[in-house]
Order: structure tokens, then C-alpha cells, then sequence
């Protein structure tokens, strides 16, 4: 596209959202293998989606090891470092929806019940609890009108409208990048770097507070001034 | 002292209080009444001490109800509250009827403040009865339950089922407490309030006058459980632990309980505490005033490390106040002890006075390691467990109430 053109239809202002999140009990609960397999083929898929994206917002102490619920309890309640790996590696991203998702965790857990010798128990009072979410989403009134001014707020941000931006904006538009990438998109192929940096940013790997920071520093790029030559 | 949310904009951030404004915006003007039953001593009354003028602040009409009764019908509540701990308690059929009537008489006194509030939070199981006597209430009503029911005694739970069962929601600090109701079960931790006199940053000299004033060896290592006389939170296994450490390190022991007016049971316990500690110079058993707050705040920040040795636990936000004070704990593996402590990072659970014992003397042995699990743990209290994220999920959970509870609900 000729770029004069472009300038003359500038993408609209990027709108800052944020979001609340309360926690639910689906009053479910599994002990062994064979139970987890039983809840996840009739929980609702918000539970399976809370399970997956949804802990960067709960309070639980930073564990970088797993980020999904199900590697967590497989590894510290069921002690089956095998099956952990497994959930572990999953990448929700990578089903275009929650019912391939849920399916494939109960191919994972059926293959663990026909190889394991016993079937996995957690201790009791270790169980594993089904939950699901429920959001608060805010329009905060602030915006960005120019893709510097987007690097410039990325540090004051919540970590609400981090998880909105980042993650969830996968989650409500799957295939999609996050809404920072999509909007620097809209402003052409100068922005490519800035997106690169976005996109080398793994969203599994860090809590919130972390990935406002990978963020800010994948944005920091944009912050040259105007007629400033980038290298 | 009148504090604001913008005050807590240092200790939490900015943004934070910003969400939080936005969030309230929907909610202004309406009413919302806690009910508790005591205004002194607990958690439970620390946090609406200050939850309470917070929503004031944010243009909520927000006030505090607190039951009153004789003091037979606490003893009835705390054996309510022992029974869905897991202790096998009978309560007779007489006392079932005082608990009825304490609340028959408590909502004819509160009619006026609870019938046509926007929105209601019981607090625990005292004034649980509420609702049944107030047929004509317009709002929303909400039992926030603060203690460990992870394995209630079932005669017990199921008398006060049927009183929680009509609320439209339910609140319980963790998803293991959760119960099989049929209306929505809300998953929210409790808080501290990092400005209050208990949290708030000290001088130097007021902390070393303070542990001066109670006889403690400056010189000499102190280890701390702050908490009720309560068999629940185990002083006298605290006090054997400490036993199995004084041979190796010369330690000094500070057992300082608050008391309660809900909780009849203290006297009783503190006498079972001072038998155990005999005459031993080095353990300090102090019964505080419940108003003490800046003395255990003192006491806390003069401590090399926390115990809170819980057998049951709802929270725990003793552990919250020891790690926003960047101090690691050695805390019972139960309840919401839990989801605080992490081994080896904020500090350490254990299941006996022996383990307890183990950990004190690794810790205490590594002053570089205590230091750098102190950093953590306050981190982590500051990022999850202050007064300003509790707030956030009340809001949040209101605005689910009061948009019907969906998935998710968008405001502008």
C-alpha cells in the first residue's frame, strides 16, 4: 500500500480494557485419575478454559514450572511426573476450540489410565476442585492514538488489562495474535519489529506482572521519536 | 484515622486503586450491610473495620450490623464453629433453639437496616439465621463463611445448611471449603490492610521498646505465634517445638493471643498454654487486649521468624501480616495456611511439632535464606492478599449479582 494512503485512514485510537475476575466453585471434585477423566467429559468448557488461561489472575504463588491446573495437580497431588509433563505441554492456543481441547485432555488421561499399573489417587483433601470464572470487563477511558503512545502506557497498565490484551484477546478471537499485535498491525510494516518482539513473548512462561515487562520491553522500539531513523 | 483508597495507591499501585474506582462506578448508591458478630478481635472484624469505609469512599452506602447476644449463645456458635472444623460435637436440641431465637430477636432489632438493603454479607455461622426471619427482604444476600469446612462434622453442617441454602451466593476463602449448594459458591481469599495500626510500618526504636517492655533478650533469636487461645491453632505443640530447639539454639518463645468477644473458650485454653509453659523465663505467653494492634505489629517485626502452627485453618492472615513484614513462617499444612506458604520460597509447612522444630533451626541457621524468603513472601502478599484485591472481588462479585451471573458482564 502506497504510504500516503495509509496515512490518511490511521487505524482508530487503541481502547485500554481491563477486567475483574471472581472465582466459582462448580462444587466438582476429583481424587483419582478416573474421576478427573469422568468431570472433564460433562464440565462446562468455561471450567476447562478457567483451568488453563485463567490462574495468571488467581492468588497461588508463582510456579513457573506448569501453568495449566491439570500438570499442577498431576505432579504435586497425583506424583506422576509423566502425565504432568503431558498436560503440561499443552498449548491451548493450539485448538481452534475448547471441545478439541477438553478432548484431547481425556485422550491424555485415558492413555495414562491404560499404561499405569494403578490407578493415580491424590491424598485426601488434595482433590482436584473444578472452578470457573467470571469476568468484570471495564472500558478504562484511556486510549492510544499512535502506536508510541501505546509503548509509553504499557507499564502503568493493570495486570487485568494485561491478561484482556494479551491473553484473553487469544481466547475471544482464536488464531488471532494479542490485540496489542493486531492494532500495531493496522499501522503497517514499520511496526513489524515491535510485533516480532510481541510475538517472541510466551505467554505460558510468566505471570502477569512479568509479562507487562517482556511487553513494555518488546514495545520499547516504538518509543523512538518521530524522524528518528529506526535501525 | 480517616483513610482514603488513594491511600493505598504506595503500598498496592495506582493502577490498582483506578480498577477499583471503575469498578465501584456501577454500584453507587446502593446499600450493602455486613453482619458480623463482634467488632473487635479476629480477622473477621479487622477486615470490615476497614473494608466497610472503603465502599463508603467509592459512593457505596456501606454500614456494619453486628448481632448481639448472651454469652451461652456464643458458646453454642463456637462449638458450631469447632463442629465444622471437623470436631465431632453434639450440640442439644435446647441450644439449637437459643441459637433460633438469638436470631429471631436480632433480625426484629436489625429489620430496618436488612430488608431493603441493596445487598447483604452474613458473616459465619452466628448470625446465619438471618435471612429465615426476614421474608421480606429486597436485596441480594451473600454467607461469607471464614472458616476451614473442608471436612465439616456433618450433624452440624447440615442443621446449618438449611439456614445457608436460601442465601443467593456463597463465599469461601478457598475452593476446598466449597460445598454442595445449589446457588453460586464464590472462591475469595481474606486480606490484610497494609495503613492499619497491625500492618503500617514502624520505627526502629518503637519495635526495640516493645520487645524491651515484654523482657526479650535483644541479644537472643524469637520465634512468634500470634493468635487466639484456640486448640485449633496448637500454642502447646508450638511450645514443644520450641523445646526441641532451645538444646541448639537459645531461643526465646512468644506466644501472644488476642481474645474475642465471640470466642468463650480462650480463658480455658490459655490456662492448658501457661500449665505447658511452666516456669520457663524464655517463653512469653501474653494475653494482649484486642485492640493491641501495634504492639503485635512490633512484636511481629522483632521476630526472626513466624509460627503459625494451625491443626484448621480458614486463612490464616496471621501468616499474611508475618510475610508482609518479609518474615517466613513455619505454618500447619491445612486450610488457607496452604496457599500462602510455599516450601523452601515463602517458608515452610509441616504436620508436627518435631517438623516445626526441624525448620526453625534450618532457618534460623541461614539468615541469608530467611532474608531472601522474607523479599518473596512480602511480593507475594503485596501482588495477592491486601485489603485492595479483597475489595476488587467483592465488587466484582456484586456486579455478578447484579447483572445475573454469567460468564462474564461488560460495564462503560
Amino acid at each position: 500500500m502506497d504510504s500516503s494512503l495509509k496515512r490518511l485512514t490511521l487505524p482508530a485510537p487503541f481502547k485500554v480494557m481491563d477486567c475483574a475476575m471472581t472465582i466459582l466453585s462448580l462444587g466438582r471434585s476429583a481424587q483419582t485419575l478416573r474421576e478427573l477423566r469422568d468431570h472433564l467429559a460433562s464440565v462446562p468448557a468455561q471450567s476447562i478454559s478457567h483451568h488453563f488461561y485463567d490462574s495468571l489472575l488467581r492468588p497461588a504463588f508463582d510456579d513457573p514450572e506448569y501453568r495449566n491446573d491439570f500438570a499442577v495437580w498431576a505432579r504435586r497431588h497425583l506424583h506422576d511426573g509423566l502425565l504432568a509433563e503431558r498436560f503440561g505441554v499443552i498449548d491451548p492456543m493450539d485448538y481452534p476450540d475448547l471441545e478439541q481441547l477438553r478432548q484431547e485432555l481425556i485422550d491424555i488421561v485415558e492413555d495414562r489410565l491404560a499404561e499405569a499399573p494403578e490407578v493415580p489417587q491424590a491424598p485426601r483433601g488434595k482433590e482436584f476442585y473444578f472452578l470457573r470464572s467470571q469476568f468484570v470487563i471495564l472500558d478504562t477511558g484511556a486510549h492510544a492514538s499512535a502506536p508510541r503512545e501505546l509503548a509509553g502506557m504499557i507499564s502503568k497498565l493493570s495486570t487485568g488489562s494485561i491478561f484482556y490484551h494479551f491473553i484473553e484477546a487469544r481466547r475471544r478471537h482464536p488464531g488471532n495474535p494479542d490485540d496489542f499485535s493486531a492494532w500495531l498491525e493496522a499501522w503497517g510494516p514499520e511496526h513489524d519489529a515491535a510485533r516480532e518482539g510481541l510475538a517472541a513473548v510466551d505467554y505460558q512462561l510468566w505471570s502477569l506482572s512479568e509479562l507487562r515487562d517482556q511487553i513494555a520491553r518488546a514495545l520499547e522500539c516504538l518509543k523512538v521519536p518521530e524522524g528518528v531513523e529506526r535501525r | 484515622m480517616n483513610v482514603t483508597l488513594d491511600d493505598y495507591a504506595e503500598a498496592a499501585g495506582s493502577e490498582v486503586i483506578e480498577q477499583i474506582r471503575a469498578l465501584a462506578r456501577p454500584l453507587q448508591g446502593k446499600t450493602v450491610v455486613q453482619v458480623s458478630s463482634t467488632r473487635v478481635g479476629g480477622g473477621v472484624a479487622e477486615i470490615l473495620t476497614r473494608l466497610v469505609p472503603l465502599m463508603k469512599d467509592l459512593g457505596i452506602r456501606s454500614s456494619w450490623e453486628v448481632i448481639e447476644g448472651p454469652p451461652e449463645f456464643f458458646a453454642i456458635t463456637k462449638s458450631f464453629h469447632n463442629a465444622l472444623q471437623g470436631n465431632a460435637v453434639t450440640v442439644p436440641a435446647s441450644q439449637l433453639e437459643l441459637y433460633h431465637e438469638i436470631n429471631r430477636r436480632n433480625a426484629e432489632a436489625l429489620k430496618e437496616s436488612l430488608e431493603g438493603a441493596d445487598f447483604v454479607f452474613v458473616h459465619d455461622p452466628q448470625p446465619a439465621a438471618l435471612l429465615r426471619n426476614l421474608p421480606k427482604r429486597r436485596g441480594r444476600w451473600v454467607w461469607r463463611c471464614h472458616i476451614d469446612v473442608n471436612r465439616p462434622h456433618r450433624p452440624v453442617w447440615k442443621f446449618l445448611r438449611d439456614f445457608v441454602r436460601p442465601y443467593d451466593a456463597s463465599v469461601f476463602s478457598l475452593a476446598s471449603f466449597a460445598q454442595p449448594l445449589t446457588h453460586p459458591q464464590y472462591i475469595i481469599a481474606p486480606s490484610i490492610d497494609p495503613l492499619s495500626e497491625k500492618n503500617m510500618p514502624l520505627e526502629r526504636e518503637e519495635v526495640d521498646e516493645t520487645a524491651l517492655r515484654y523482657d526479650l533478650d535483644p541479644q537472643r533469636p524469637v520465634i512468634l505465634q500470634v493468635s487466639r487461645f484456640d486448640r485449633f491453632k496448637d500454642p502447646v505443640g508450638v511450645i514443644r517445638a520450641y523445646r526441641l530447639v532451645k538444646p541448639h539454639v537459645p531461643i526465646q518463645l512468644v506466644l501472644a493471643g488476642g481474645t474475642a468477644a465471640d470466642d468463650p473458650e480462650s480463658a480455658e485454653v490459655l490456662n492448658e498454654v501457661l500449665a505447658e509453659a511452666g516456669d520457663d523465663p524464655d517463653i512469653h505467653v501474653l494475653e494482649l487486649p484486642a485492640d493491641a494492634h501495634r504492639v503485635i505489629n512490633a512484636l511481629q517485626r522483632r521476630a526472626d521468624l513466624i509460627l503459625q502452627k494451625s491443626l484448621r485453618e480458614g486463612f490464616g492472615l496471621t501468616v499474611t501480616e508475618a510475610m508482609w513484614k518479609a518474615k517466613p513462617v513455619v505454618g500447619g499444612e491445612t486450610g488457607g495456611i496452604l496457599l500462602q506458604i510455599a516450601n523452601f520460597h515463602t517458608g515452610f509447612l509441616v504436620s508436627t511439632p518435631e517438623g516445626a522444630a526441624l525448620r526453625i533451626r534450618y532457618l534460623l541457621s541461614r539468615p541469608g535464606a530467611m532474608a531472601v524468603m522474607g523479599q518473596k513472601a512480602r511480593k507475594f502478599v503485596r501482588e495477592n492478599f491486601l485489603l485492595t484485591r479483597h475489595l476488587r472481588e467483592y465488587l466484582t462479585l456484586m456486579l455478578g449479582l447484579h447483572y445475573g451471573v454469567n460468564e462474564s458482564v461488560e460495564i462503560h
